[in-house]
């Protein structure tokens, strides 16, 4: 390295100094300690004591761990197609160029600006098995095959498809970007395609989505990671720590977050936490191999 | 200097004195906020030496966990019952007995003032850990205007589980055409408070001082009433009906709006009728005695008062629990009541200690008032079992409640499940306690950290 090439490092290292130190106390610091006291018997209270793999194999015997993570992955598999084909809709719809787009793009986007919390009492009521909005909406509908509309949230089969449901709510940040990816596409294709005789949906298939694959596949990885983490929602909407009803919204985030904070278990929490981070490694690579033949980058 | 003093008290402050500042964390906020604050401004008024500084925290269960953990609790902690064994099984908060014993009394005087369930949930291995702050018991509240139309007398609760049950069938009003629920008499999760107490009501048992004891028979016979209500109503039809209930707190609640007519419920119930459902017929009894020998049965919870372990005035904070355990006799009006009589005045619940002063007890905001006191002193009273694990026993209790109620499971099959959770939970908690101790006795050996 030479003299100048050093100290412009030393200044760049000087620049970043506030971050790196913020990033090592607040981020790296917490993540490497939780390392270590996955690997302890920790009750926030006392200084942990080190017992090797126990809350690991302790884990692989908990019913209740094994239940929370199968909600989570039905959720998963619930919401996160749900809302991909939501947002590239969306997306599509917006990108048309019809008058008044970019209050349409406005209106659309509003919904994920509104708090989690906010928008979870919201859904308490639009979900309200007796005088919900769904529901008002869907009586009508059912009855023609003499049935009854879905509790929704107080019927644990299908408190998991409500909260899949409510998801598609907040796929404003993703649809912005397909927008922006559709942006991208240059126009000569379609017209070519156009050219070719292809229709609406033959363009879409054949050039419309290879050509955003990339940030498809993007969302995709944002939308395996958020799924799996989903607590918010649930926290606020089934009232707390267990999942009501009868454990059918105990998603991962949840039972980590209890073990920790209710039942004092941090050693315990911090080995889950360990584990959902190799899963959402794990799921990650597994989608960038899958979708490795069918995302193209210019 | 004169212009200094000038600006102070401009200011409206004094300096600061040489008075301990003792800070205290409470849970309430509102109306229950403000009758604290009133006794704590009183005792501050009362000696010259100590300012208790109440604060309301909200999550005040993890905000004094973490804030114990890290060595900067507050003086005073005002806590749950469950949080007492917790905190004392991992040492974070301080045993007062010797405070009890450096004023010349002893452990079993102090507790001897209290009435017997609430002085047993506050001792825990051998020592007294808090004190209760406000405690309840639980009643069967019943609205008379409901037992009026269904063509019953209107003073006359049911007596025992089997008659309510019975009430609760002539109460409900099932529409002819649709089959929906108009009008329950009775549902067990309505609002199901007291659900963690619904075994020992039938005479069962959680915990018998050595093991856990969620699937012993007589608990059966509880959830199999629980399933009971199920059945005979319908799931869906209940699902439906109890969909349209308001919050609690509002007068959409399905008592205070005469859409179930029996509910078993805590002190406070009087004080929120009369804000959302003014005027509203009911009465106050006893819980029906759902077990044979278990006529006097009564279900007691409280909210307690704590000093964190590493408290920086635990002597200070001393005297407000001394203050907040004492009460004026000779107290002729309100403004005259003192300590846990004056925050319990002014929250309309109960005293938690054994001896009342006659204006409280004949002037209390309460009309039901001796009910309760009555229930409180009885022999067969329970509270909640002395566990360290009991937020999570409790959690895997309403999971078997809740499955029970929702027909996923048959009763036997829940509380067995149950009962395995919650013994592997337990012999891993004392594993890990028995773990610190011989860490404690190896460090002492080698003579290291005390």
């Amino acid at each position: 390295m030479r003299a100048n090439e050093k100290r412009d490092l030393k200044s760049g290292l000087g620049f970043a100094a506030l971050w790196i130190v913020g990033l090592s106390v607040f981020t790296l610091y917490p993540v490497l300690a939780s390392l270590f006291y996955s690997f302890s018997d920790f009750s926030v209270l006392e200084p942990p004591v080190w017992i090797g793999t126990g809350n690991y194999e302790r884990l692989m015997h908990d019913v209740v761990f094994w239940k929370s993570l199968k909600n989570t992955l039905i959720y998963t598999a619930l919401s996160l197609p749900l809302g991909m084909i939501v947002s590239i809709s969306l997306a599509l719809l917006l990108n048309t160029g019809v008058r008044g787009m970019a209050l349409f793009r406005t209106f659309f986007y509003l919904p994920s600006l509104v708090p989690l919390v906010a928008s979870s009492m919201l859904w308490l009521w639009i979900f309200n098995g007796n005088h919900g909005i769904l529901n008002v909406a869907l009586r009508p509908i059912v009855a023609v095959f003499g049935a009854e509309p879905p509790t929704w949230l107080s019927d644990p089969n299908w408190s998991k498809p409500a909260l899949a449901l409510m998801s598609a709510w907040g796929v404003g940040n993703s649809m912005v970007i397909y927008l922006a990816g559709l942006q991208d596409v240059p126009q000569e294709l379609y017209e070519s395609a156009e050219l070719d005789g292809a229709g609406f949906w033959r363009r879409v298939w054949h050039v419309t989505l290879p050509m955003i694959s990339p940030v498809i596949y993007f969302n995709l990885i944002m939308g395996i990671i958020g799924s799996l983490q989903v607590f918010t929602q649930v926290f606020v909407m089934t009232g707390g720590a267990d999942g009501a009803p009868a454990r059918s919204t105990l998603f991962y985030a949840l039972y980590l977050f209890s073990t920790a904070f209710y039942d004092l278990r941090m050693g315990y929490a911090s080995a889950m936490a360990w584990l959902l981070f190799l899963l959402i490694v794990g799921l990650t690579l597994l989608a960038t191999k899958l979708s490795k033949s069918r995302v193209h980058y210019r | 200097m004169a212009w200094l003093g000038l600006c102070l008290a401009l200011l409206g402050c004094e300096p600061r004195s040489n008075k301990v500042h003792v800070t205290y964390w409470e849970k309430w906020t509102g109306a229950e906020g403000e009758a604290m604050q009133k006794v704590v401004d009183k005792f501050n008024r009362s000696q010259d030496r100590i300012v208790v500084e109440y604060l309301s925290v909200s999550r005040l269960d993890q905000k004094a966990l973490v804030a114990t953990a890290g060595g900067d609790p507050p003086d005073l902690a005002g806590l749950w019952v469950f949080t007492i064994y917790s905190f004392a099984d991992r040492n974070a908060v301080m045993p007062l007995d010797d405070f009890i014993k450096a004023d010349g009394s002893t452990p079993e005087k102090w507790l001897s003032r209290y009435a017997p369930v609430y002085a047993d949930m506050c001792s825990y291995r051998g020592q007294i850990w808090a004190v209760p702050t406000t405690p309840t018991m639980y009643a069967l509240h019943w609205n008379k205007a409901m037992f009026r139309a269904a063509g019953m007398d209107p003073e006359r609760p049911p007596k025992t589980v089997a008659e309510l049950d019975d009430f609760a069938a002539r109460l409900s009003k099932i529409d002819p055409k649709t089959g929906e629920i108009l009008q329950l008499g009775f549902l067990p999760q309505e609002p199901g408070w007291m659900a963690w107490a619904y075994p020992q009501w039938f005479g069962g048992q959680l915990w018998d001082g050595q093991k856990i004891t969620l699937d012993s028979p007589k608990n059966l016979d509880a959830y199999r009433w629980v399933e009971s209500y199920s059945k005979k109503y319908g799931l869906d039809k209940i699902r439906g009906f109890t969909s349209g209930f308001g919050n609690f707190a509002s007068p959409q609640n399905a008592f205070f709006g005469g859409k179930i007519a029996m509910v078993l419920q805590g002190v406070w119930m009087n004080n929120y009728i009369r804000q959302f459902a003014p005027g509203l017929e009911y009465g106050v009894s006893p819980l029906p005695v759902a077990a044979p020998g278990f006529e006097r049965f009564g279900a007691a919870d409280a909210d307690v008062l704590m000093i964190p372990r590493g408290a920086k005035h635990p002597k200070e904070a001393w005297e407000f629990i001394k203050y907040l355990s004492s009460h004026n006799q000779a107290a002729q009006r309100k403004e005259e009541l003192a300590g846990v009589e004056l925050l319990c005045y002014l929250q309309e619940k109960n005293s938690p200690l054994r001896e009342w002063s006659p204006f409280f007890t004949d002037h209390h905001p309460h009309p039901s008032i001796k009910l309760f006191r009555e229930l409180a002193a009885s022999d067969q009273a329970v509270h909640l079992p002395k566990l360290g694990i009991w937020q999570e026993y409790a959690r895997e209790q309403m999971s078997v409640f809740e499955n029970v109620r929702l027909l996923q499971q048959s009763p036997a099959e829940a509380l067995r499940f149950g009962q395995e959770r919650v013994s592997e939970s337990f012999r891993f908690h004392a594993e890990s306690l028995e773990r610190r101790r011989a860490r404690k006795q190896g460090s002492i050996r080698e003579g290291a950290e005390p």
